[in-house]
């Protein structure tokens, strides 16, 4: 117990002391199949290349609470953090992730267009550095919908037609953009609709109609782990989960493109970081984020590079052998009928809404 | 000692008073098991009571606004929301002021997101306003640099603003103080003031403004940013408080009195200047971005503005600040008090089901022989060395439609096949899976209780002729309260703050207020709100513990 003791207390000495060893950087990810296909694409590379041994931290989920309150303590033990584009602009809003100057600060394409350009509308927030370009879309039971898949994002809405369950996700984001298309809004009108206090209960009575038969989920893994149970006929989460249960685990579930609204995943760099490591996380970012590592990732997970020039570059599978451009979100076939995340209307709007849409699941 | 009588005191063999030397024996006792517990006392203060304290003061704290946007909240003071009128220039002006110098210090957006919690769509407001702020004072500066190229450095305003070092009476340490204060309250910094830095009180006459805000700026470029601020270019709002100072009629007088190298260049200025259209921080504003020509944004600032508010408990209560005092959410929005309710009647279901589920087991354990009830030890144990997530993932796959129980009662024949029972991700699932969860919690305290009852004295009430019933109800289940009650409080604890559980299996209805306090912590990052509510389950806890002490008596519960 002495032993076990003194042990404790050396090892907590050590964590006061401070995180900074020589050539050590925590890199701050999702976990999973997404952390493996870094894991091979950037982090392997670049240690063979500079030596550097990376630490793995599966805690985005969390990543803007825990940063805001490490920066509170004054102790940010992250070096760079994968977050998606809206906790990015939130990270970025608070001071909380360091500013980047995309162009002098990132590689450019291999025929020399500066990295602004190739990722384009991407860059959603001055503190982000894109990286791959996902979709939340949704996966159905082959063997529970009859002769007739679904092929249009209403058919969710279609108790008739396809009786069951469907699993989405417990957030109004998506959900309520998805109902007010199914209500007969424009696409072009959707947001402006969702603005107004009639438009968003509109969209909560759309989604009344199917509330009985639906299963919220929380983590992208849910969905796929509920089509496999057979306990749902449809469901939506991320593509990519979706490709792993479809290729990977050999699943009878189908892909419904439509509607699928595309977002973004990619890097930031905390704000507070001593100019060390400050500069080996920008060295670490700008090898990670350049054309080739980009069009790499998509080796092992079906998400589109967030650079223009990466996207020719998408090969094959690299334990499958497959073609991997169909399996993208951005393919034209797959790509028909898009919704993109609106970074800006859910940073206002989300407190209000999200408010109305617990008392309405609560009802 | 009722027999002493004389006055004189008793005497310790040293001859102190004895009362005198006992109470010193007994502090020095005291202090020992003080220094005894000591490292653990300042352990949990540091590591448990400080972290809660400081998270619970998050409840009543909002000094954001006041920190952020000094100039306007002073000037908000005297103005009163009517419908559909705007602030005056004066706030304008000040609004102007603070949202510049918060913006080149990236705070503004913090408001922002701050005041989105009440308003929504002023976090964009904030953000956008951000990067238009600088237009016009860039504008500004190209007519400066017109004028003169000397306005394009920070070295002439340098000049402008400092004293000689024969002058140093004259020197107006006041503003800097002020700004020195603004910005340590903008960064929550304790910066020290800048050594040899003083601005001449005969400048600082005829300039004001720009004195104000070029202190302000010196300060902030060289203390936050580390950089020398007499070289390379001063921030753009600067030249919109030169302009306002030029144009001031208040000033003319204190500008043609200046003198010194640059007196010149200001002359000049303020020449051309007074022949321009006066600025107009309203237009200014509504330039940067539309918003601030609505009347709600300003309420929103002054209403939040206090540095204490009552605002997140009355949001964790499903009431919200207005300008006429407290009033309720819109029906669309509440949602807390019924999962306050929610929390505390399942929390109550599920401490009496482990009550109904639990006591026979602890009976079982405490009277079976040691060897059977040593085994069944163990499988009340098991749980406990199983980790939560398992076991709560473990009915995911036991309830839902295509799991196990489902699967059995459809192969049985009890239900179709096309009407499985929905016992997850409602009320229902949430019950189950925590009272399998808590058990032992419940089953522990009861069976330790239980072995200290002697078996004798239900065998003596049935030899005096009591039934099996009568001597359990009279003579054994009395003496079995104070482990109930201890499993009781240990259950109906744990359960109110659980949150996991409800998380996976509780669907909709089944959630507790715990996952909203950590929907706020993690997603929406409005910890006021969090802690407000955090700071009412707390006391809801406190507040039962205290009404079971008064009911049942804290002295009776026995945890062994």
């Amino acid at each position: 117990m002495k032993l076990l003791k003194s042990i404790l207390f050396a090892s907590a000495l050590s964590v006061a002391a401070g995180p900074v060893l020589a050539d050590e950087m925590t890199i701050v990810s999702w976990g999973g199949a997404y952390s493996k296909s870094q894991l091979k694409a950037y982090h392997e590379p670049y240690s063979a290349k500079t030596g550097v041994t990376i630490i793995n931290d599966d805690s985005s989920a969390e990543a803007v609470a825990k940063l805001r309150a490490m920066n509170e303590a004054g102790n940010v033990t992250w070096d760079v953090v994968d977050v998606v584009a809206a906790d990015a602009m939130r990270l970025c809003d608070e001071g909380l992730a360091m500013e980047i100057d995309h162009d002098s600060q990132l590689a450019s394409a291999p025929d020399g267009t500066p990295a602004s350009k190739d990722f384009g509308d991407l860059i959603v927030a001055e503190c982000f550095i894109p990286q791959i370009v996902y979709s939340t879309t949704f996966g159905y039971r082959t063997d529970m919908v009859g002769a007739n898949p679904p092929d249009d994002i209403c058919d969710v809405f279609d108790l008739k037609a396809y009786p069951g369950k469907r699993s989405l996700e417990k957030r109004p984001i998506n959900n309520m953009e998805w109902a007010l298309l199914c209500d007969g809004v424009a696409k072009g009108d959707v947001y402006n609709v969702l603005g107004t206090a009639a438009g968003q209960d509109r969209a909560l009575a759309k989604l009344d109609t199917i509330k009985d038969s639906v299963i919220w989920w929380n983590a992208g893994a849910d969905t796929p782990q509920l089509l496999a149970d057979g306990e749902i006929v449809m469901g939506s989460t991320y593509n990519g989960r979706l490709f792993s249960a479809i290729v990977e685990q050999k699943q009878p579930v189908g892909m419904l493109w439509d509607a699928q609204v595309f977002d973004l995943d990619g890097w930031i760099i905390p704000a507070g970081l001593s100019a060390e490591r400050k500069k080996r996380a920008l060295d670490y970012v700008k090898f990670a984020t350049d054309t080739q590592r980009l069009a790499d990732q998509a080796k092992y997970i079906s998400y589109g590079p967030a650079r223009a020039s990466s996207a020719p570059l998408v090969g094959k599978h690299a334990d499958l052998g497959i073609d991997m451009a169909p399996h993208m979100p951005t393919d034209p076939n797959n790509a028909k009928n898009t919704f993109l995340y609106n970074y800006a209307f859910w940073a206002d709007y989300r407190d209000d809404i999200d408010a109305k849409w617990q008392a309405w699941l609560a009802k | 000692m009722s027999i002493q009588t004389s006055n004189q005191p008793l005497l310790a063999a040293d001859g102190r008073p004895l009362k005198q030397s006992l109470s010193r024996a007994l502090r020095r006792q005291k202090l020992r098991a003080l220094a005894l517990v000591a490292p653990l006392l300042v352990f949990v203060m540091l590591t448990f009571v400080l972290p809660i304290c400081n998270m619970l003061f998050r409840s009543v704290e909002n000094d954001i606004v006041s920190n952020i946007m000094p100039y306007t909240v002073n000037a908000l003071e005297s103005w009163t929301a009517e419908p559909d009128t705007l602030p005056d220039e004066a706030i304008f002006k000040a609004a102007f002021y603070d949202l510049s110098v918060a913006a080149k210090a990236k705070e503004h957006t913090k408001l922002g997101t701050r005041l989105n919690y009440e308003q929504t769509g002023i976090s964009s407001t904030f953000r956008k306003s951000g990067r238009a702020l600088s237009k016009s004072g860039k504008a500004l500066a190209k007519e400066f640099d017109a004028l003169d190229p000397r306005w394009n450095k920070a070295e002439t305003f340098f000049e402008l603003f400092t004293t000689d070092e024969a002058d140093r009476q004259a020197s107006d340490q006041n503003i800097l103080d002020r700004q020195l204060f603004r910005l340590n309250q903008l960064k929550g910094q304790a910066y020290d003031p800048l050594p040899n830095f003083e601005l001449a009180r005969e400048k600082t006459a005829a300039l004001p403004l720009t004195a104000r805000e070029y202190g302000y700026w010196a300060l902030f470029t060289s203390l936050e940013k580390n950089k020398d601020f007499t070289k390379g270019k001063v921030t753009e709002a600067l030249y919109v408080a030169l302009t306002d100072d030029l144009q001031n009629p208040q000033n003319k007088a204190y500008i043609d009195r200046l003198t010194g190298p640059s007196a010149e260049l200001v002359k000049t200025a303020a020449a051309y200047f007074e022949t321009q259209p006066n600025l107009n921080y309203a237009k200014l504003m509504k330039d940067v971005n539309k918003n601030w020509a609505e009347p709600v944004v300003w309420e929103t600032i002054k209403l939040h503005s206090s540095r204490y508010t009552n605002g997140y408990f009355l949001n964790a209560v499903d009431m919200r600040k207005t300008a006429d005092g407290p009033a309720v959410q819109p029906e669309s929005k509440q949602i807390l008090l019924i999962l306050f309710q929610r929390t505390v009647k399942m929390s109550l279901i599920i401490t009496v089901s482990c009550i109904l589920l639990g006591y026979p087991v602890a009976w079982l354990l405490a009277n079976l022989p040691m060897r059977t009830s040593n085994l069944l030890m163990i499988l009340v144990l098991l749980p406990f060395w199983t980790s939560l997530l398992v076991r709560t993932s473990a009915w995911k796959v036991m309830l839902q439609q295509q799991g196990v129980i489902n699967e059995v009662l459809v192969w049985l024949g009890l239900v179709a096949t096309d009407n499985r029972l929905e016992i997850i991700n409602n009320q229902f699932g949430t019950i189950i899976a925590m009272t399998h969860i808590l058990l032992p919690f419940m089953i522990l305290p009861m069976y330790s209780v239980m072995q200290t009852i002697p078996a004798s004295y239900v065998r003596a009430a049935k030899s005096l002729g009591a039934t099996n019933w009568t001597a359990f109800w009279r003579v054994y289940f009395p003496q079995s309260v104070p482990g109930i009650g201890a499993g009781s409080i240990l259950v109906f604890i744990l359960a109110i703050g659980y949150y996991i559980t409800p998380e996976i299996v509780g669907g909709t209805e089944g959630v507790f207020i715990s996952n909203r306090i950590a929907y706020h912590i993690s997603s929406s990052l409005n910890w006021g709100l969090a802690a407000a509510l955090g700071a009412i389950l707390l006391t809801v806890v406190l507040v039962l513990y205290w009404a079971y002490d008064k009911i049942v008596g804290i002295d009776n519960v026995k945890l062994g």
